[in-house]
């Protein structure tokens, strides 16, 4: 007999695919579940779906309406008795992007954040960082402004291609 | 658990309302694109501290509508520091004002991430490194201003000038504070002041700008006495919820 850790659970199991692939309002090439912003989806004891979501940033314009979408997502798959709410315990990072998640932001131009292995200097004239061209993946960039057309993104131009781009920033 | 009193929290959640507020009024006068989105920017990063600083103290308050607390406040009901709603004058004043407050804030914000107090420790975490930014955003402006043209140097040495006495009210501690200071809910600025002190001066020498000498300082927005410029800052940042009375987007 294999032990299980924990009972199978085929409904909570679609509950946690509905929360996944809401899509992100900003970036619709991905999903919350892939931008890693979904913490858990679980019964309360009362049997209510709780499900946690953890904002990208203090200031994002999209966390009520991402709320909305994943309440709207689920009470249209018949769960109706649910809670969203969110954790904001550990501060979400670019790092909890999913693979394949970093993966479609480089396809569709964005230039995906890299491993946080340092804290984010403040100390020195400018951060230097290898930000590789979403486009032909040369690492001559250059950095045109420290904020592009979201919050989460900055500005860069390739020297190679000449193309500007955006970088996710990390976070 | 500690908890943090509510008062205390205002105090925050004031600071950042009132500068995302200033930083938002660049929107269609910054001297250029980039530098328009990055005042937005900025201002929305702090307009979402704000919001999650009244989030919980209308919490801490027993379920005050948020909203209420950040928009049908009377002036002398803000404790925000007088620094924060110093009018934005020219660009330079604006990235002047952002050094002295983020070079606070990113060390502050780091200590508040150790805070007896859950709920500020979550918000900090967040809001640390979104500090650093705005730190390295205005430290490069200022240098680029300092050391740029004898124009834009004189500019943006008479903002500093101007600015320096405002810097005071960020170190104060009165009996709230130090209340906050023994619940371990809150750092001593004291323990603050070396990174805030060397972030500031190493960016002002290395920008070729003159580091000021006066030691007096302004004081007063923790007690609510403000300048005349929060007033009016306010007409414009209460319009909507005075006009049409718990309109919701």
């Amino acid at each position: 007999m294999v032990a299980q850790t924990r009972p199978m659970d085929p409904l909570l199991d679609r509950a946690r695919q509905v929360v996944d692939t809401v899509p992100d309002p900003e970036l619709p090439m991905l999903s919350i579940g892939e931008l890693g912003m979904v913490r858990s989806v679980q019964w309360s004891e009362t049997g209510r779906l709780r499900v946690a979501l953890t904002p990208t940033y203090s200031g994002c314009p999209a966390t009520e309406w991402i709320r909305d979408r994943v309440t709207e997502a689920l009470t249209e798959h018949g769960f109706t008795d649910l809670e969203v709410w969110f954790d904001r315990s550990e501060a979400w990072t670019t790092d909890w992007i999913r693979p394949e998640g970093l993966e479609k932001l480089r396809a569709s131009g964005i230039s995906p954040p890299r491993p946080s292995l340092t804290v984010v200097g403040t100390s020195q004239r400018s951060v230097e960082r290898i930000v590789e061209c979403p486009l032909c993946a040369s690492s001559d960039t250059e950095r045109l402004a420290e904020h592009g057309s979201t919050p989460c993104k900055a500005l860069y131009r390739c020297k190679t291609c000449l193309e500007p781009f955006d970088h996710f920033k990390c976070h | 658990m500690a908890q943090a009193d509510s008062k205390f929290v205002l105090r925050l959640a004031d600071d950042h309302l009132i500068l995302g507020q200033r930083l938002a009024e660049w929107c269609g006068h910054a001297p250029t694109l980039e530098e328009e989105l990055s005042h937005a920017n900025i201002g929305l990063d702090l307009l979402g501290q704000a919001r999650n600083l009244f989030a919980y103290a209308s919490q801490l308050l027993g379920g005050t509508d948020e909203d209420r607390l950040a928009f049908l406040r009377l002036e002398h009901e803000y404790k925000n520091v007088l620094l924060v709603e110093f009018p934005n004058e020219d660009f330079g004043y604006s990235v002047i004002r952002q050094l002295f407050f983020s070079a606070f804030m990113h060390p502050y914000w780091q200590a508040l991430t150790s805070s007896a107090d859950a709920e500020l420790r979550a918000i900090a975490g967040q809001a640390v490194k979104e500090a650093a930014y705005h730190v390295r955003h205005s430290r490069e402006w200022t240098l680029r201003l300092g050391d740029g043209t004898e124009e834009s140097r004189q500019r943006v040495q008479t903002a500093v000038d101007d600015l320096w006495s405002f810097t005071g009210e960020l170190f104060e501690v009165d009996d709230l504070y130090r209340q906050m200071m023994e619940a371990q809910v809150a750092p001593d600025p004291v323990s603050i002041a070396p990174t805030w002190r060397e972030t500031v001066v190493a960016t002002l020498e290395e920008a070729t700008l003159q580091v000021p000498t006066e030691t007096w300082m302004q004081t007063g927005g923790r007690v609510g006495r403000h300048t005349e410029a929060l007033g009016h800052l306010l007409t414009e940042l209460q319009y909507m919820q005075r006009a049409y009375p718990d309109m919701a987007w």
